[in-house]
């Protein structure tokens, strides 16, 4: 019982803190949405443990609990391995965008020297 | 502008001890080349000194690694029209007796690299380092079919082919810069050759070289190996200029 009223309260905190983070545009939807989802997701489990149970049942794992840390290991991981992407990408940009200024200066000394004025 | 000229890319970072005499030298051995000096974030006064020598200047606004100032330069060299670029590094290991062998080699090929392998070089390496360049040289000689002794030598030029594509793509991960852009130009079908060049031990700056250094280069030469191996035929798409 305590478990449940634990996981409850730390959905409901997850959730106002993601939605007042996207309210005040610090967080974007897409990323915001992932969260809003998982802890709609633990609030409805830590308020109804028997689709929990009957989940586990189905799929035939003996403790429901084991599926529960199973799948939250899993998710979080594609987390991570997701962020590491967008990472990269926006290296690469910044790296693009890192050149782009240098030739850009470099143009406009050129332009300078070309018209003879400061 | 400078239509088929040679640009002299030299990629640096903090050189302000030898950036000039590099510079003097490079033109003491091409007078009619265009000297470019890439400075890569340097926190010392090396693009003033660069400056002063007379070289063309371009500043990144950060440390980007020899991968990106390369890309700069060879950005640059698309948009003002040059025919071919050598790079050299701007330490003084690099001698620039070897330039013309470099520049002329690209008649009949699109990258030419300068090996410090050959019976007449001072050059040795030990050790682990050895085997990671021995592995990579083998690799890369097998994509090639045909020899690549010094995959990782920055003493390199690039012709009208290789400059279009290292516009685009060249990697800027660790040995990404050497191995890693070779790897591209081979999937992309360009003509790599090799020619034998003097270098000289780095007098400065130069890496301790412990078991643990030397066990780590090689496992990221194995890594760098397998990722270009893995990664797919790069065709590059759309124009920047």
């Amino acid at each position: 019982m305590t478990a449940q009223i634990l996981g409850a309260i730390a959905a409901v905190i997850t959730f106002v803190f993601v939605f007042s983070l996207l309210r005040r545009g610090v967080l974007r939807e897409k990323y915001a949405v992932l969260w809003l989802f998982f802890s709609a997701a633990t609030l409805f489990f830590a308020l109804v443990p028997s689709a929990l149970v009957w989940i586990s049942r189905t799929i035939g794992v003996a403790e429901p609990v084991n599926l529960l840390f199973f799948a939250t290991v899993v998710l979080l991981i594609l987390v991570a391995i997701q962020l590491s992407y967008e990472l990269s990408r926006h290296e690469a940009r910044i790296r693009r965008l890192a050149e782009e200024v240098a030739l850009a200066q470099r143009q406009i000394q050129e332009l300078r020297d070309t018209d003879g004025s400061e | 502008m400078s239509a088929s000229g040679v640009l002299i890319a030299i990629p640096a970072w903090n050189e302000s001890e030898s950036i000039v005499s590099v510079i003097d030298k490079v033109r003491g051995h091409q007078p009619s080349a265009s000297i470019l000096v890439v400075n890569d974030g340097s926190t010392d006064n090396t693009a003033a000194l660069a400056e002063g020598a007379g070289a063309k200047v371009v500043s990144l606004p950060f440390n980007v690694g020899v991968g990106g100032a390369m890309r700069t330069a060879f950005l640059y060299a698309k948009r003002h029209g040059y025919g071919a670029v050598v790079q050299v590094d701007a330490d003084g290991q690099h001698d620039p007796a070897d330039l013309d062998r470099l520049i002329y080699g690209l008649d009949q090929a699109d990258i030419v690299v300068g090996t410090r392998f050959h019976e007449h070089s001072m050059y040795f390496v030990g050790g682990p380092r050895r085997w990671a360049m021995v592995l990579l040289s083998k690799a890369l000689s097998w994509m090639n079919k045909r020899p690549i002794s010094d995959p990782t030598s920055g003493f390199r030029s690039a012709g009208p082919r290789a400059i279009e594509l290292f516009a685009v793509e060249y990697p800027a991960d660790y040995l990404g810069d050497t191995v890693g852009s070779l790897a591209i130009a081979i999937r992309n079908g360009l003509v790599v050759r090799e020619e034998p060049v003097t270098m000289y031990f780095r007098q400065t700056g130069r890496p301790s070289k412990n078991a643990v250094w030397s066990a780590l280069y090689l496992g990221r030469a194995t890594l760098a190996i397998i990722a270009t191996g893995l990664k797919g035929g790069y065709i590059p798409k759309g124009d920047l200029s």
